[in-house]
């Protein structure tokens, strides 16, 4: 494995990135405020928008490809079309979409363009509608900050988990907005969780520098991924496409490939210079993105940080 | 230093477990018996005892963990820029070096847990120390600090000095060797708590999170619960219904897994490469053409995938056309087109949902409707009662009614139809590329697969696994991996790591003690 495509052009820190169904398109969100839409392939930049607010901790792409989702310290979560009309401005059309009383932690799709779930540091999740802003299910439960959610690829497609400050990783109804399992073995926040790719497990990256494999139906921790000699905690976690391995990026600036089964590492990779703080594997499969707090001092003006996609 | 160990109240909540656990390391090496070999140091006259070099560092770090070489170079650099490790020689710069160049272990006074945050006063102090010290001797950026605090704190300035000069005098009462190590472990400190321009903090955190877990749950405004005897009521419910849950043995659970990764490890890029090759690594983008959700001629690996679950073939486009046509072919196309529309449903926008509700009772649940679809009685019932209050989540129970049909039913006779057979049998398999790039070295062995997709036998044993594919295990920079099927291999071969036996509780007794470095290794990024 190694690196294919450095996406350089945000000036700070990289918190958060996610890929568009078209296996090449990512959304990444920054420490100042910038959200760019980048065609990772060919490394342009198509759109770029600036928050008000600094500290953008979640962002998404819309399954369709033409809306994207951001939000952080100022506690929404704004839904921008993405118009490829240059004259356009995309903020001019930005909806508001949530509204909670903490940063917005984490958001995501639901199946369609129309929902939208989210997770904030007041402790709640919630599911919005995104054409009138109306709150349609919230969730409560987590005794503090909620850091990350991910919703479940079931049949039914109505539960998702969040893992949050308070060590404990919650399924939920989405319809009855009830915690259907809690599972509380990490030592520290949960910082990312990911479904297993048959929805029948899940995985979760925490500051405890552990990353643990919950199964659903046996109802408890099956598997520990540690290692005496990785001290810095998880900041994300992702599966490759059959499941068999686990990407982990940590806060040690290194990224640790997992063998799921054997519970072994597999490989390290170095490539960043600071944290990794955000890594999410491509819907195909062929590659993963990791972004970083890293930065390049190039001339005295400006910095360049990186997103890199491996593969 | 003026200031005592820093009151833990300003402190951010341990949010740091990393820094005990560098601490419990940097302890464990300075053990007497088990630790670092530690030796005195020359420097001009003084000898300064207890001193460690980069190696001895590496050397311990590779013997305790099993780790390789590039990562002990990496943990002890984060040591050393956390400010637990000192060079005697050169602090002004915070880096492992394999040279003879002596570390010293950091007193623990001066530890990130001990004493964060850092004063400001103090900063002053050491400053103006310096610059008594020697004239001049403080760097560009220090010299705007000690401007910015001159400023800030101008009416205690006097204060500052005084404790300069008496620092500095009481140290001259030192013998050297002491006031060298004093100084060091100092710079070090005010490096790693006020990193030079260019240097990033290793200080930096997210913004603050709030981990109390003693029922601060804030309340959005709305009709939401609060925290009274119906809150613990319900808390009580949820528990009594999670005691009374029916929980699958985990060595079953382990099994489905073992099953799953199998089954779909040729269908992952990153195990198994892809045909015609893989567009990140060649910059041909053909195999993103050939599986556009609306390709013409699905590729052979997509049809395959239709058989591994109902799920997955509704989810491909592709495969929910070709089901469809099928089932008009038995007549039964309107479960699968009631299907949709409910999907519409749940998904869609809130202002929209009376409307399709009507819709969709009109078309398909009313008597004499258009398309009928069969839903038992007792859920046909239920059913239309809801529809008196239609919200998104009604039809939820005849959709689920519907699709279970679909699935027990009709989804096992269309993968034995004779349509999904063609469909098999035309499907492409793309010839796969040959990488033409500057790296290709001619006399580098080529990685060829040894097997086609789709052929070859899937059928694995409970105990072998496919193996990890050659990419990750070697330092080359491989960009074609190899797929090796169990079943190729020799009969008498233990693969390595065969999956120890599961005991039933099903801890965690899979992994054991740590692999030793040949099993696993660092992979140093090209370019």
């Amino acid at each position: 494995m190694k690196t294919r495509r450095t996406l350089k052009g945000h000036g700070n820190k990289v918190l958060c990135m996610d890929w568009c169904k078209d296996k090449r398109r990512i959304v990444s969100s920054s420490q100042d405020g910038k959200v760019i839409v980048w065609d990772s392939f060919t490394t342009n930049k198509e759109h770029a928008v600036t928050m008000p607010c600094t500290w953008v901790m979640a962002c998404a792409y819309a399954p369709s490809g033409c809306a994207i989702a951001c939000g952080g310290l100022d506690n929404k979560c704004s839904v921008y079309p993405l118009t490829f009309d240059k004259n356009e401005n995309m903020a001019a059309k930005k909806k508001s979409v949530a509204m909670h009383t903490n940063y917005l932690s984490a958001c995501s799709f639901t199946n369609s363009d129309m929902q939208i779930l989210t997770a904030s540091g007041d402790g709640t999740c919630a599911l919005w509608d995104v054409e009138s802003g109306q709150l349609l299910q919230s969730f409560h439960g987590h005794g503090a900050d909620v850091l990350c959610l991910d919703l479940a690829p079931s049949e039914t497609g109505n539960t998702f988990v969040s893992g949050g400050c308070d060590k404990k990783a919650m399924v939920w109804d989405m319809r009855s907005g009830q915690c259907v399992q809690a599972f509380e073995t990490h030592e520290s926040d949960i910082n990312s969780v990911r479904y297993y790719p048959s929805g029948d497990a899940f995985a979760s990256g925490s500051d405890d520098a552990t990353c643990r494999l919950y199964d659903l139906r046996a109802d408890r921790e099956v598997a520990i991924y540690s290692k005496e000699s990785i001290i810095f905690g998880a900041s994300s976690v992702d599966f490759s496409l059959s499941g068999r391995l686990l990407f982990a990026g940590y806060n040690d600036y290194t990224i640790n490939v997992w063998d799921v089964l054997k519970g072994s590492r597999v490989s390290i990779l170095f490539g960043h210079e600071n944290r990794v703080s955000t890594l999410r594997v491509s819907p195909d499969g062929t590659a993963f993105c990791s972004g970083s707090w890293d930065h390049t001092l190039r001339t005295k003006n400006y910095l360049f940080v990186s997103l890199q996609v491996w593969a | 230093m003026a200031a005592g160990p820093a009151s833990h109240g300003g402190l951010r909540r341990a949010q740091r477990p990393h820094l005990s656990k560098m601490e419990r390391m940097v302890v464990s090496m300075q053990d007497p018996d088990q630790g670092v070999k530690m030796r005195s140091q020359r420097l001009l006259i003084t000898v300064i005892p207890h001193a460690v070099t980069g190696n001895d560092i590496m050397e311990w770090l590779i013997h305790k963990y099993c780790i390789t070489e590039e990562e002990a170079l990496h943990l002890g650099t984060l040591l050393v820029r956390h400010g637990y490790l000192y060079p005697l020689r050169d602090p002004c710069h915070l880096e492992l070096r394999l040279d003879e160049t002596p570390y010293r272990f950091q007193t623990p006074y001066f530890w990130m847990s001990t004493l964060w945050p850092a004063a400001e006063l103090d900063y002053a102090i050491y400053l103006a120390k310096k610059n008594i010290r020697k004239r001049g001797g403080l760097f560009d950026h220090e010299k705007e600090h000690y401007d910015q605090l001159h400023r800030k704190i101008s009416h205690t300035w006097d204060l500052v000095v005084m404790q300069a000069r008496e620092q500095l005098w009481a140290a001259k009462q030192r013998r050297k060797g002491d006031r060298l190590v004093i100084a060091c472990q100092e710079q070090t400190y005010w490096l790693v708590n006020r990193p030079p321009p260019g240097v990033p903090s290793v200080l930096e955190q997210g913004p603050e999170r709030n981990s109390c877990t003693a029922g601060r749950v804030q309340m959005p405004t709305g009709p939401f619960q609060t925290k009274t005897v119906d809150f613990y009521r319900r808390e009580v419910e949820c528990l009594r219904k999670a005691l009374g849950r029916a929980r699958v043995k985990s060595s079953v659970c382990l099994e489905a897994y073992l099953k799953f990764s199998s089954q779909r490890g040729p269908h992952d890029p990153i195990m198994s490469g892809c045909l015609p090759s893989n567009p990140w690594v060649t910059d041909n983008d053909t195999y993103w053409a050939m599986n556009a959700p609306s390709a013409a001629v699905p590729t052979r690996l997509r049809v395959e995938q239709w058989a591994f679950s109902f799920r997955e073939l509704l989810e491909d486009p592709v495969g929910r056309a070709h089901f469809m046509d099928f089932l008009s072919k038995e007549f039964s196309a309107e479960n699968l087109s009631f299907w949709e529309a409910c999907e519409e449903l749940r998904h869609g926008g809130q202002a929209q949902v009376p409307a399709l509700v009507d819709a969709v009772y009109q078309q398909f649940l009313a008597p004499g409707a258009a398309r009928w679809v069969n839903i038992d009685s007792r859920t046909m019932e239920r059913t239309l009662v809801g529809l008196g209050r239609p919200h998104r989540h009604v039809l939820d129970d005849a959709q689920l009614h519907i699709y279970m049909l679909m699935k027990k039913d009709s989804y096992p006779r269309f993968l034995k139809s004779d349509l999904y057979k063609d469909l098999l049998a035309e499907a492409v398999v793309p010839p796969k590329t040959k990488r033409r790039s500057a790296r290709w070295c001619p006399g580098r062995q080529a990685f060829t697969r040894r097997n086609r997709p789709g052929s070859g036998s899937r059928l694995v044993t409970r105990k072998r696994l496919q193996e990890i594919p050659a990419g990750f295990s070697t330092t080359a920079p491989i960009t074609l991996v190899t797929q090796t099927f169990v079943s190729l291999k020799p009969p008498g071969l233990l693969l390595p790591g065969r999956l120890p036996e599961l005991s039933p509780g099903g801890h965690r007794c899979w992994g054991g003690p740590p692999a030793c470095p040949g099993w696993e290794s660092a992979h140093r990024l090209g370019s």
